[in-house]
């Protein structure tokens, strides 16, 4: 278990799970997929399916807020509802639809970072015992896959905009760290806190924490490119690509990085630390004053 | 003033009241419990101020082994505090190395110091309680204050020597050794001086001014903006054109400049793309944005950390600090916070290559206000 | 140097040193008379001994930091061990920080002991201020001592701003930002003030010079006067002899306890190595000012959450709430919006704590020595009052994390502004009406206490077939505790014998004083010994059968 959990800190192991479950996907995917020697012909024929697939999942999924044809809709006073999706780009429904922020469910503040609905939900455990379960789970994966593809398509084909970041373009060991961390506390840390911890913003809105749980460097860079929110938005010539990589080095070295001095105490600065220091160092201090103040056992005496 | 001297002489400890209670009637289940309270009787034992009290030397015995025990204890965490620290070394090539090195490291000593420290502390205490015979004792407090007598011998003694010193006697050499020493306290003050330069004009202006004059003489239009963190990376309006955005820029230069800290402490400015629809330009400054992008100082003007956290739907700026809030559609007017007075606007321009450039410097002097500020 | 009653004598290794520093000191003298010294015994009087301890622990550790640490802001490259900032420019105080970090053996844990011994102290400082209080051991002769701790917890207010702002990391450079902006509002010689402390402009000056000052004075001028005061206040306490509880025995002629020798030498002793214990264990598991996370200090940077050191948080509260109000007349601003919650509550509470014990004394006209300390209830002005205190430096100090709680809890970060904008003056008055209340009802239950007896949880049948509990007297432990209580009286007398108006009691000032002195006891309940339990019904409101003082 020990050497299992020293292996999962390995810099490389989080893409060798990936792709491990990349190429799962894909050879189970081939599998179900019907023999295809007509494959290229079929091709264009499986492109507008896909389309029309995400256009599906648009008019169940999204249409109510954001319009029939994504122009975005208004209440009866003008005011803005849900806005334009014509033009958003792929990467801003990846971001928001993969972290479950859309389809929102009760208008807030802020929308919550929440599981995704099954439709959209790539995160669901595939490692079942038992293998008729474990198929299942990974084909409504695979399906969960294709489906955020297909509407990432759609929208795109709507109007364009920014496209979701390949693999390589958010490596977190790729970017230069040193970099990362000026540009992070310059342009970041003054919503997210110095290591990514979150903070509050106005009227109840907060800039939510870059955890492990929280965002994938994929996520994070579709954020900075598109301004989810409350968030401004950092686009590839404002922060060039190299830039955001060094950023999502920063953030997620950081984020794995272990508390040499003990608990990190949620990494929020001296707040949680006067905390600790009058609710458990002075208990205790009390606690020791208090034993040694107290009355002699009586029983020692000799009676 | 002894109000409370009644019953007998005879010292309590404040524990007593358990002791006490299993004396009192046996309680009936459902009334009140009678805890809380200080309710004892005084000890019953009467022992002379200062003398032991005996100890059941079984029980005695019992504690001396635990004490001793607490005390190896205490003894292990010294040792495992050198035997730590020796292998703290091992680690990396050269000594200790690095966070995980560090992490390890922090962990060993940590927990051998704590626990030499708390055995030991713990055997004290077992100690105190179990096996030291001393009782309470009573001592009289004497009269704090000296008597009559005293104090009217020191006021004689202390005019027959101001008699004897002459000092009532001669006012000249009073006054002119108070006037000796009136200048000798001054001194140090003066000696103060140099701790830094006066602040002339030096917080009126930043480093934009001279840099678009600089710019101006090569015939430029003015300086170009580049972004803090990447010093040669200067934006163009098409850099920087989804509305939304917002980005930390200093002057071009800046970094190479004298005192670039103490410099950009002052120039640094944030640059937002406010949608230009919803981007209302001050009064004479109609021409200061280019397309609604707009530049303030990143300063707060409160007590000037900076401001810097842009809310794109709201177009708020806040300060993280203390919460000022600002409008960026707005001129960056103050609308929630205890500061004052807008974040200063930088004018933006746009020159023929399409960067944006800044034409002046800031049209006040930037962050908290001051005495001299106006 | 014998002090057995059997007359043996020391071993040589004792009488050999003593004698030899009593043949040149007279020192024997002096530890004859003071071994058996008498220490009252009780939780709440170790609370100073915090500090104390965390005091030296500091200097322990901060010296350990010095030999280390640069205090220079001259701008290095990082090449080190934390591989994250490689590459990063940094002056060279937050480099060597780094490098004590993660390259000196135990140095991480010595920063960490030394800022949890800081935390400590502070809090420390606090609660035994609170004790004294609440307990009235202010009061003459101690009024001294009082105002020494004022002084020191001044002092280590200073002292740790200092420190927090040594390592030149963001937060520590964010913390100078606002100590420089708060300078800046000063009127008249603001700017001055800003321009000498720092040696010319943020943060560098002309030539790196607030972090040489600042270094200097946190190891030698504040840490220098922190141990002469603390000097001082360990010898006026011994002096003085320590306040006691009340209890039977305890007169406020004597002083009942344990002897110096060997018990409490042996108490405080544990005491130190559990305050050291303590704060090892907190530098062992939980992470304390990781200047590695918060990056060198960049004027264009900043995290949300900045802030600082618990007990600056008062200040940091109040700046957060004060309304933007300036005035700019004649060519000239003031800054109330700096000014007013820099100097305001701070110096309310401070001159206030300094001025206190005068004020009682001057109202109450009590003017004896009290050596054994006033249960909080049998002062409930004095007690509302405090707690007034502590809740206006409880509503500023949240105030200070308002952030984190608009965070934590879901709230607008504007709705808790208002709040504590409000709060902070309704707070108090609240808490003082409350405790005041809540002291009269204790006063109360004494006063039936001594009148019934307690209840002895034993049910009485009567002939008549009705049941009622047993009453008996209370025990003596509590009878003398209840008994310590003062009856008041409510008005100064008026004249002196012959018609002649008391001294003090004339003119407005005399007025105040007379009606303060009447509020003061206006509500007293008294409470007094019953020899007989029977004639327990009457007077239990005080409305009636209140006596004069009697001694």
């Amino acid at each position: 278990m020990k050497r299992f959990t020293a292996w999962r800190r390995r810099p490389w192991a989080g893409y060798a799970v990936v792709l491990a479950a990349l190429a799962a996907i894909g050879a189970i995917y081939a599998g179900f997929s019907p023999r295809t020697d007509r494959a290229e012909a079929a091709n264009a024929a499986q492109a507008a399916a896909d389309l029309a697939n995400g256009r599906q999942l648009y008019n169940k999924n999204c249409a109510s807020c954001h319009g029939p044809n994504a122009e975005g809709t208004k209440d009866a006073k003008g005011r803005p509802l849900a806005p334009s999706l014509i033009g958003v780009g792929a990467a801003s429904v990846d971001f928001q639809v993969s972290t479950g922020r859309m389809p929102a469910m009760n208008p807030g503040a802020q929308m919550p970072r929440k599981p995704p609905i099954p439709e959209f939900n790539t995160n669901i455990p595939t490692d079942f015992h038992d293998p008729a379960q474990r198929a299942r789970a990974e084909q409504q994966k695979a399906q969960a896959e294709k489906n955020l593809a297909d509407l990432r398509n759609y929208i795109q084909s709507l109007g364009g905009g920014p496209e979701v970041p390949s693999a390589e373009m958010v490596d977190p060991q790729g970017g230069d760290v040193a970099l990362g961390g000026k540009l992070f506390r310059t342009n970041c840390a003054q919503c997210h806190n110095f290591v990514g911890s979150g903070g509050a913003l106005t009227g109840g809105k907060y800039a939510p924490p870059l955890s492990n749980d929280n965002v994938t460097p994929t996520q994070i860079y579709e954020a900075m490119l598109t301004g989810p929110q409350a968030m401004p938005v950092f686009n590839d010539t404002t922060l060039t690509p190299e830039q955001k990589k060094a950023i999502i080095a920063y953030v997620v070295q950081t984020r794995e990085e272990p508390n040499p001095g003990g608990n990190g105490l949620g990494r929020i600065g001296p707040v949680a630390e006067g905390l600790t220091g009058w609710l458990i160092g002075l208990s205790m201090l009390i606690l020791a004053a208090m034993w040694l103040t107290a009355k002699k056992p009586k029983k020692l005496k000799k009676s | 003033m002894s109000d409370n001297n009644l019953g007998s002489n005879e010292p309590m400890e404040p524990g007593d009241a358990a002791h006490a209670r299993n004396q009192s009637p046996k309680r009936v289940i459902g009334t009140p419990e009678q805890g809380g309270r200080l309710l004892a009787t005084a000890e019953s034992e009467p022992a002379p101020h200062g003398a032991g009290a005996e100890l059941d030397e079984a029980a005695a015995k019992r504690a001396e082994r635990i004490v001793a025990l607490f005390f190896l204890l205490a003894a292990l965490g010294s040792v495992g505090f050198i035997a730590a620290y020796v292998w703290s070394g091992q680690q990396g090539p050269n000594g200790m190395h690095g966070i995980e090195d560090a992490r390890a490291s922090n962990y060993a000593l940590g927990v051998a110091m704590t626990v030499a420290m708390l055995a030991m502390a713990i055997g004290v205490t077992i100690w105190v309680r179990r096996l030291m015979t001393s009782k309470q004792i009573v001592q009289q407090r004497g009269p704090l204050r000296s008597d009559e007598e005293t104090r009217a011998e020191f006021e004689a003694a202390f005019l027959e020597g101001a008699g004897d010193s002459a000092v009532t006697k001669r006012p000249l050499l009073r006054r002119t050794l108070l006037l000796a020493a009136a200048p000798l306290g001054l001194a140090p003050l003066v000696l103060l001086r140099d701790l830094g330069p006066l602040p002339e004009k030096r917080l009126r202006h930043t480093f934009w001014g001279p840099a678009v004059t600089e710019a101006k003489k090569h015939g430029k239009q003015g300086v170009r903006l580049v972004v803090d963190g990447a010093p040669t990376q200067a934006l163009k309006v098409s850099d920087f054109a989804t509305p939304g955005s917002m980005i930390t820029v200093l002057p071009e230069g800046i970094e190479e400049s004298h005192h670039a800290l103490n410099e950009i402490a002052k120039a640094v400015t944030i640059l937002i793309n406010v949608p230009a629809d919803k981007f209302k330009p001050v009064k004479g400054r109609e021409n200061w944005h280019v397309g609604g992008i707009v530049a303030y100082s990143k300063i707060c003007t409160h007590v000037g950390c900076p401001a810097a956290l842009y809310e794109q739907t709201t177009h708020h700026i806040l300060c993280p600090c203390h919460q000022s809030t600002f409008d960026a559609t707005d001129g960056a007017k103050v609308i929630f916070g205890p500061a004052a007075r807008p974040l200063p606007q930088l004018p933006l321009s746009v020159d023929k290559e399409g960067y944006l450039i800044a034409t002046d410097d800031f049209p006040e002097p930037i962050g908290p206000s001051f005495w001299e500020r106006g | 140097m014998s002090t057995s009653t059997t007359g043996a004598a020391a071993p040589k290794a004792v009488s050999g040193p003593l004698n030899f520093i009593d043949d040149r000191l007279g020192s024997t003298t002096f530890f004859r008379r003071n071994m058996k010294k008498v220490f009252p015994d009780h939780w709440s009087f170790m609370l100073g001994e915090i500090a104390l301890y965390s005091f030296i622990i500091l200097l322990l550790t901060g010296t350990f930091l010095t030999l280390w640490f640069q205090p220079s802001m001259h701008e290095v490259v990082y090449e080190g061990s934390y591989t994250k900032l490689n590459g990063v420019k940094m002056s060279e105080a937050y480099a060597s920080t780094l490098h004590i970090s993660f390259d000196v053996r135990g140095g991480l844990l010595m920063r960490q002991m030394h800022h949890w011994a800081a935390i400590l102290f502070m809090i420390a400082i606090v609660v035994h201020m609170l004790r004294v209080f609440f307990t009235g051991a202010y009061r003459k002769p101690r009024e001294l001592n009082w105002l020494i701790g004022i002084g020191l917890f001044t002092l280590g207010m200073v002292e740790g701003l200092f420190g927090y702002s040594l390592p030149d990391d963001l937060l520590s450079g964010t913390g100078l930002r606002i100590t420089q902006g708060v300078a800046e509002s000063i009127p008249v010689v603001g700017t001055y003030l800003y321009m000498f402390l720092f040696g010319g402009e943020f943060p560098h000056g002309t030539n790196g010079e607030i972090i040489p000052r600042l270094f200097t004075l946190h190891v030698l001028l504040i840490p220098g006067i922190i141990l002469a005061l603390v000097t001082a206040h360990m010898m006026i306490m011994w002096h003085q002899k320590h306040t006691q509880m009340p209890g039977p025995g305890r007169t406020n002629d004597n002083v009942v306890g344990y002897p110096f020798y060997p018990v409490f030498m042996a108490k405080t002793g544990a005491y130190f190595l559990f305050t050291f214990g303590v704060i090892a264990l907190l530098a062992t598991f939980a992470q304390i000012n990781p200047i590695w996370l918060f990056g060198p200090y960049d004027p264009g940077a900043i995290s949300a959450g900045s802030q600082p050191d618990w007990y600056m948080g008062v200040l940091e509260g109040s700046l957060r709430i004060m309304p933007n109000w300036e005035t700019t007349a004649f060519g000239h601003t003031i800054s109330w919006n700096v000014l007013v919650p820099a100097l305001g509550p701070l110096g309310i509470i401070f001159t206030g704590a300094a001025l206190w014990p005068f004020i009682e004394q001057w109202v109450t006209g009590d003017k004896r020595w009290h050596h054994t300390v006033e249960r909080p209830r049998n002062a409930p002005v004095r007690t509302g009052v405090g707690m007034a205190a502590v809740t206006f430096y409880g509503m500023l100090w949240l105030a200070g994390g308002n952030d984190v709680i608009a965070e934590k809890f879901h709230v607008s970060l504007f709705a808790t502004t208002w709040f504590f904008r409000f709060a902070v003056f309704i707070g108090p008055v609240l808490a003082y009406i409350i405790t005041k209340r809540i002291c009269l009802g204790l006063q109360r239950s004494d006063a039936a206490t001594m009148h019934h007896g307690v209840e002895a949880g034993v049910i009485i049948m009567s002939p008549e077939g009705g049941f009622s509990e047993k009453h008996e007297p209370a025990n003596e432990q509590e009878r003398a505790v209840i008994l310590s209580k003062e009856n008041r009286t409510p008005a100064l007398p008026a004249t002196e014998k012959d018609g002649i108006p008391a001294p003090g009691s004339k003119g407005p000032l005399g007025h105040l004083r007379a009606r303060l002195h009447r509020y003061w006891a206006i509500d007293d309940i008294p409470v007094e010994a019953h020899d007989d339990h029977h004639e327990a019904e009457e007077v239990e409101e005080g409305k009636s059968g209140r006596k004069e003082l009697t001694h």
